[in-house]
């Protein structure tokens, strides 16, 4: 091989070049809608009709299955931004910084509606709307962190330069993430304790399990549809941008 | 157990709450979407073309 050979991207970094992202999820946007719209249907089947109330909480565990999958993606959501930060600051990828600002107010909105589904639930069941506790109060600081993500993106004009500082306070904000989940072992909380991921299995039954699993594919599926056309959006956004200031400079000359 | 005719009210107002952010989710992406596209194609209307268009990258700075 000569010197001059031009190395050749691998698979990954033509799949995620933001020319060839706008191709290729040009076929995955519609499948993934129509998938979480079906998912949703029959996960919303399920909660209503084909399970049973719990046998403490009656009707209420309805709220459950939309509550937790809420819960999942508030977190979710945080690994995708966390995961980019590390894209754009190890490898300067052009499209992580791409990917964080796209999930950042999807973030908050899943964080926000999880705080108002565990508020309606708590009330009957724990007697009040809120209590300043381990789990409630460290989700409403992960509600901040995506406030805060937003605010800045929206305060650079330099994308660039905003993608790098964004990056560095999403990995700090991390943190919040360990903290959320171990909340309910660290301390003495209203919120019970996990009951999926447990050493010993889900301590749920499968009745209640099953519209709960198919609630998450859904709200995953969904997720997952409103992050690829976010990113579309913005990468079309970064090029409308980048031909006002060449139509400037043209001006100007 | 919990009694659960008094309780409809939560029940419903979490689905509905839900189903507001769904559909709020969904209109601001399209909205965003639509405003973009729109900008991009007034700027193509008006013959401004990128720079990198002809070529196959559309960034030079990465690795």
């Amino acid at each position: 091989m000569s010197a001059t050979a031009v190395k050749q991207p691998n698979w990954f970094a033509r799949l995620a070049h933001p020319g060839q992202f706008l191709a290729w999820t040009r076929f995955v946007v519609w499948p993934l809608g129509i998938g979480a719209a079906i998912v949703f249907a029959i996960g919303l089947y399920f909660s209503f009709y084909a399970s049973p109330g719990d046998y403490q909480m009656g009707d209420m565990v309805r709220v459950m299955y939309i509550h937790v999958p809420n819960a999942w993606l508030s977190m979710l959501v945080y690994g995708v931004m966390a995961a980019a930060a590390l894209g754009t600051l190890v490898w300067r990828h052009p499209l992580a910084d791409v990917a964080n600002k796209a999930a950042a107010p999807l973030g908050a909105a899943f964080t926000a509606a999880t705080l108002f589904t565990g508020s309606l639930w708590g009330r009957p069941t724990w007697g009040t709307f809120w209590e300043w506790d381990g789990r409630m109060t460290s989700e409403l600081v992960l509600l901040l962190i995506y406030l805060g993500i937003i605010a800045l993106w929206r305060s650079f004009d330099d994308q660039l330069k905003a993608g790098r500082i964004v990056a560095i306070v999403t990995l700090v904000g991390a943190i919040n993430i360990p903290i959320i989940h171990y909340s309910v072992e660290w301390w003495n909380t209203l919120h019970q304790g996990s009951s999926i991921l447990t050493a010993s299995g889900p301590r749920m039954p499968i009745s209640l399990l099953t519209p709960l699993f198919i609630m998450l594919l859904a709200f995953t599926l969904f997720f997952a549809f409103l992050q690829i056309v976010q990113m579309r959006t913005e990468i079309l956004r970064r090029r409308a941008q980048s031909m006002s200031r060449q139509a400037a400079q043209g001006a100007v000359r | 157990m919990i009694g659960d005719a008094a309780h409809i009210p939560f029940i419903a107002g979490s689905y509905v709450g839900v189903a507001v952010l769904v559909v709020g989710l969904l209109a601001y992406v399209a909205w965003d979407s639509l405003r973009v596209k729109r900008k991009l194609a007034a700027l193509e209307k008006a013959g401004i073309r990128r720079r990198s268009a002809d070529s196959t990258s559309t960034r030079t700075d990465t690795p």
